[in-house]
């Protein structure tokens, strides 16, 4: 094939962040009139990909041919003007502007120096016809949905001209009806010979709508493939770094110790929980004494699972069960009130207070417990918090250093201190091993392991397959938002967890 | 059917003009000559100055700030004035040229501190008004009677109305501001971008609209305003005193969020600030033509609407939530 | 027990700015004001320049400690002034109930714990009306205060008819000029609340709960802090300070003023707080917030001593609070860093 019908060609693109290199010699071609999917994992670079594409970012080396000539954009701006135009996860619109000035702002047109409503409404109502929507252009964009305003969000790029549409997982908050909005007006812009670059984490989205693959893996370029010649299970093997044959043979880790499960009656039983949207209704069982593990794609919905069973999200049905009565989980605050804990994905955002100390860091959890009448003491306080500081090795200068200029890993091991000293029944784990080093991961493996042999029930969520294989007593596997099977002793196996991902259909 | 049905967003706009018209009515009802052209024409007269900063307030409200220093600013202004004419014989309209240069300069620099520094507008605005406050009584601390023949020329300047009712500078001027206000918001993209910013900045920005000279001008055109309103209200009192419109900044925000602008930004108009310049103005006269009741229900009641109206905005934020 | 401060705590240098500049203002006085410094004892009474400076300080400092909390969970309570208003007007209605109406008479005196109870409780009822429309109804901090702050004076006013009401309530003057252990009962008072306050936030878990919402809503949420009980809490503490305040002047005064008690002393509390090295929404430092306090009135004193007209303190203020807010900014850092850099490049 010719690259004549080229529309970017990127060339041994590459990008350092002090400590990391971010994109490593990566080669990525899009066709005019094709939807290229681009996959792979967190830190496998889609996203700094496309930051350096759109001018975000300035690229280290390597060459980027826009319709064969050389391009570069320093602005966002630039990339706009040379036809490049993105739509992120967030739909970027004004919501209390009209719909037609949401497609026009920033270059409306202007008759005896004012603007021109007529002409503004009139085009805007060409625009969506185009598009096949039925709309009414002068209501403001929060009066529509998330698809909706995705599709108008198009149309502004379209109309500054584009001939390359970047998607940026523009349908992670979509149901399905509206996914099928969304790709039948792809279709009509891909026949119209504009080049679409998309990135999701759904694999039976990648599946419909791609032409071609590219993967990407830890910032280096994987491959590129026909849609239609790769099967599923290869394409997740591409992008999780796994040869197939490998995991079949390969040896359980020397530490895990396992514990045959206790014979003791469900200690926590979900039905049918859900959240509309966000979660399709699962089951799940976990005993006392047992790590439960949450392994699937980036986006599976592990997080939204542990959200609904703390109580951030309120479920939308469904009921739980501890010890056999029901229990109504509607706040975080009803869930610590039953002796349950969560580590957070987002350390920063969602864990710690980084203007506080480590100390105060790690009675807090405790101390919220215990209210604001029965304070700690500062013995006590410093008590606990050396009591962590030693037993999960954190390393600190002092108990009352600020959090915020503590590593990655150290950060982890505080706020899992924090859940510990309040003696949780049920700890909750989502990616606590997460950008931390290699030591102090395997240290938080390893404690994960003594805390179940004394008898904590724990749910596991990593992205690291073998991480979980090796930390967990029984794994649920998860894709596109339900959890599609469960793995069991000698099931537990990183070839399995791909295969059940790849080949299960999901229930809708 | 289309045109029955009303739009979430017009709903702080349409109770605004309810209540105005319900007072109205109330009022014209209960006492004679409450209806009458003199009394309606007077609201324009009495509130011309908090109408000026009504207009530029809603702008900076609907980008998401506020501009405590608006009161201060008058005061500053009317004593500077007063100051030139009288002891430096500085013709009035240099004076007038001068303050809002001054006005202009002060709130360009307030906006340049909340845009490039990220600073809280409230607390930038907070230092305007003891700065301009201050500066006021740097200048006199008494009252300065403002007399030149030319002021009086322009006091006894009006457009005649019928019925021995006149229609003066002052009542002009804010009228006149009134629809520069509209034209700005309505077709201009400075206006636009003000909405933008106010709805959704990150959007804003990653929409590749200008943000910072957006902010710097919503600013600028505030200081700007506030100076013209300084130079109504010496026109209003013929004379300059620095410990003038003490306060001003607050029913100037009150009279914009009865008008329907979201305290939160992103939605507001110009002409709702006029009819709640208005509201405030009749609840004024309504009390004074009611004899009895004391001034201070005036500000019993303009909390009570405020309070009516935050939550009104606060349901409608949450029902739009829900929706989407 | 440690006596000298830990100079390394991060508590302590939060505090190296404001001294500093306080000292720099009485430094300034030792030099140029003659009797600065000077404490006298009349009739078994301190009287002097820095007691006044106190004693002058002591509303302002009352504000300035409720604020401070509301500040630190990211809020701020612009009703003070209203309130302290509401509260005055209260106490002095409690006094001559029938003064408005044109009776001259006293009727029966009343118990000094209704004088204070009932203003008290009915400034605590208003901090209750500011949480619940913060915490409850989710309005933010600066609108839903500004609510009570045009309402709140025209309720004050409604309540002294618009009146000054005098009074003589002998107990009760005690409030506001009367001495204990020689210093005035105002600062007396001021030192009680503060300890008090210290206590309350300090050695229960109040404190650190505030300091946590007020840095990571979020995460403080998760981990089952009551965020939203805690700023009513805050808020109500926010009112009772005001209402305390409102005592303290009315009292003074021997009179209750509706229009202008508490005028714009939000402003001074608030600066007061920025000034002292509270976060807005974070670590607070009641201290600091007391050294705020001082800094203020000691340039208003000095200022006046110096013959200058008091109302210019007010230009200070401005530079004060925007170089303090300007350090606190990062983007200003980081702005300035670079030009310094630049420069000895240069050089």
């Amino acid at each position: 094939m010719s690259n004549t019908d080229a529309l970017i060609e990127i060339r041994n693109l590459s990008k350092t962040f002090p400590g990391v290199k971010a994109l490593d010699s990566v080669n990525f071609t899009l066709r005019k009139g094709e939807v290229h999917g681009l996959m792979g994992e967190n830190g496998a670079g889609k996203s700094t990909l496309i930051k350096v594409l759109t001018g975000l970012y300035q690229r280290d080396g390597g060459e980027i041919l826009l319709e064969s000539k050389p391009f570069h954009a320093s602005r966002p701006q630039e990339a706009n003007n040379a036809g490049i135009s993105t739509l992120y996860q967030e739909v970027n619109l004004i919501p209390d502007l009209s719909v037609a000035e949401n497609i026009y702002i920033g270059r409306e047109p202007k008759k005896f120096g004012r603007i021109d409503w007529k002409k503004i409404y009139q085009d805007a109502e060409n625009d969506i016809r185009k598009l096949d929507l039925d709309i009414d252009v002068t209501e403001p964009v929060s009066s529509y949905s998330m698809a909706i305003q995705q599709l108008i969000a198009i149309i502004r790029a379209l109309n500054l001209s584009a001939r390359v549409l970047i998607l940026d997982e523009p349908t992670s908050s979509l149901d399905l009806a509206e996914v099928k909005q969304l790709f039948k007006v792809i279709r009509k812009l891909k026949n119209d010979g504009i080049g679409i670059l998309f990135v999701t984490h759904f694999l039976d989205q990648v599946y419909e709508i791609t032409d071609r693959i590219t993967v990407l893996r830890n910032g280096k370029f994987i491959g590129e493939y026909e849609t239609a010649k790769l099967p599923r299970l290869e394409l997740i093997a591409h992008m999780l770094g796994k040869n197939l044959d490998e995991f079949t043979l390969e040896q359980q880790k020397e530490l895990k110790t396992k514990k045959k499960a206790s014979d003791s009656d469900d200690f926590l039983r979900v039905e049918n929980l859900q959240k509309k949207g966000a979660m399709n209704p699962f089951s799940l069982e976990i005993r006392r004494g047992e790590v439960m593990g949450l392994a699937g794609l980036l986006g599976s919905g592990r997080t939204e699972t542990a959200r609904l069973l703390f109580g951030i999200d309120k479920h939308s049905g469904g009921s739980l069960f501890l010890d056999g009565h029901e229990i109504a989980i509607s706040s975080p605050k009803k869930a610590i009130d039953q002796n349950f804990a969560f580590c957070p994905e987002d350390r920063k955002v969602e864990g710690l207070i980084t203007e506080l100390s480590v100390r105060e860091n790690i009675i807090l959890a405790l101390q919220a417990r215990t209210g604001v009448l029965k304070p700690l003491s500062p013995k006590q306080q410093e008590e606990l918090a050396d009591k962590y500081i030693e037993l999960l090795q954190i390393k600190t200068p002092s108990r009352n250093q600020s959090v915020k200029n503590l590593s990655g890993g150290n950060q982890q091991k505080v706020i899992i201190a924090r859940w510990l000293a309040t003696d949780p029944v049920f700890l909750i784990l989502d990616e606590p091993t997460r950008g931390i080093d290699v030591g102090a991961k395997s240290e938080i493996e390893k404690l994960i392991l003594q805390l179940r042999d004394e008898g904590m029930a724990i749910l596991f969520i990593s992205s690291e397959l073998e991480e979980v294989v090796t930390c967990s007593d029984k794994i649920a596997v998860l894709r596109d938002r339900n959890i599609i099977g469960e793995l069991n002793g000698e099931e537990m196996e990183v070839g399995n967890i791909m295969r059940v991902i790849a080949e299960k259909e999901a229930v809708q | 059917m289309k045109l029955l049905q009303i739009k979430r967003k017009n709903i702080p706009f349409l109770a605004t003009i309810s209540v105005f018209f319900l007072i109205y009515l109330a009022g014209s009802l209960m006492y004679d000559n409450f209806f009458s052209l003199r009394v309606f024409v007077n609201l324009f007269i009495d509130n011309a100055f908090i109408g000026v900063l009504a207009v530029s307030m809603t702008f900076v409200i609907i980008s998401g700030g506020i501009d405590l220093s608006v009161g201060s600013v008058v005061a500053l202004v009317g004593v500077l004035s007063a100051k030139l004419m009288q002891d430096y014989g500085v013709h009035p309209m240099l004076a007038f040229a001068l303050c809002l240069a001054l006005g202009a300069l002060i709130g360009s620099v307030m906006g340049a501190l909340i845009h490039f520094f990220e600073l809280p507008p409230f607390l930038v605005t907070l230092v305007g008004m003891f700065l301009a406050r201050g500066l006021a009584f740097l200048i006199s601390l008494n009252s300065i009677p403002i007399k030149h023949p030319f002021v009086d020329k322009i006091i006894d300047f009006g457009i005649p109305l019928g019925f021995r009712t006149w229609l003066p500078v002052i009542a002009i001027i804010f009228l006149v501001i009134v629809m520069v206000g509209i034209y700005l918001q309505q077709f201009t993209r400075f206006g636009r971008n003000t909405y933008a910013i106010g709805s959704s900045e990150q959007s804003a920005i990653l929409m590749g609209l200008p943000i910072g000279r957006t902010k710097v001008l919503i600013y600028t055109f505030s200081g700007t305003m506030s100076a013209l309103a300084g130079i109504v209200y010496s026109l209003y009192t013929c004379s300059g005193y620095p410990l003038a419109c003490v306060g001003l900044e607050l029913d100037v925000i009150a009279a914009v969020v009865i008008g329907g602008t979201l305290l939160t930004g992103g939605a507001g108009l110009v002409q709702g600030s006029l009819i709640g310049v208005l509201i405030l103005g009749l609840i004024q006269t309504f009390i004074t033509f009611q004899g009895t009741l004391s001034s201070w229900w005036t500000k019993i009641v303009i909390g009570v609407l405020l309070f009516c109206f935050i939550l009104i905005q606060r349901y409608l934020s949450l029902a739009g939530n829900r929706e989407s | 027990m440690k006596i000298l401060p830990d100079i390394q705590n991060p508590n302590f240098q939060r505090l190296l700015w404001p001294l500093a500049a306080l000292a720099g203002i009485l430094l300034f006085n030792l030099f140029f004001t003659p009797g600065f410094f000077e404490i006298e004892i009349k009739d078994g009474h301190f009287f002097g320049s820095l007691i006044d400076i106190i004693n002058r300080a002591a509303p302002v400092m009352l504000l300035a400690i409720g604020m401070t909390l509301v500040f630190a969970t990211g809020g701020i309570d612009l009703s003070v002034g209203a309130v302290m208003a509401i509260s005055g007007a209260v106490a002095a209605t409690v006094i001559r109930p029938d003064y408005v109406k044109g009776v001259l008479e006293y009727g029966e005196i009343q118990p000094l714990y209704l004088v204070i109870g009932i203003p008290l409780a009915l400034s605590v009822l208003c901090g209750l009306w500011n949480g619940i429309l913060v915490a409850f109804v989710g309005i933010q901090p600066i609108i839903a205060t500004l609510i009570l702050m045009v309402a709140g004076r025209g309720i004050a006013q409604l309540i002294t008819q618009g009146q000054i009401v005098v009074f003589i309530h002998e107990p009760f003057q005690y409030i506001g000029s009367g001495f204990f252990l020689g210093f005035p009962f105002p600062i007396v008072m001021v030192v009680l609340i503060f300890i008090l306050t210290y206590l309350l936030t300090r050695k229960t878990g109040l404190g650190l709960f505030i300091e946590a919402i007020g840095a990571n809503a979020v995460a403080s949420r998760f981990m089952g802090v009551r965020e939203k009980q805690i700023k009513l809490a805050v808020y109500m503490f926010s009112g009772l300070c005001a209402g305390i305040a409102g005592l303290v002047v009315c009292a003074d005064i021997k009179a209750a003023d509706a229009n202008n008690a508490g005028l714009f002393l939000e402003l001074d509390a608030i600066a007061a707080v920025i000034i002292g090295g509270t976060l807005w929404g974070g670590r607070f430092t009641l201290l600091g917030s007391i050294i705020g306090t001082l800094i203020i009135q000691s340039l208003t004193t000095t200022i006046l001593t110096r013959g200058i007209a008091p109302e210019v303190t007010l230009v200070f203020k401005a530079v004060v609070i925007i170089a303090v807010a300007l350090i606190q900014s990062e983007k200003f850092r980081n702005v300035f860093s670079v030009m310094v850099a630049s420069r000895r490049t240069k050089a």
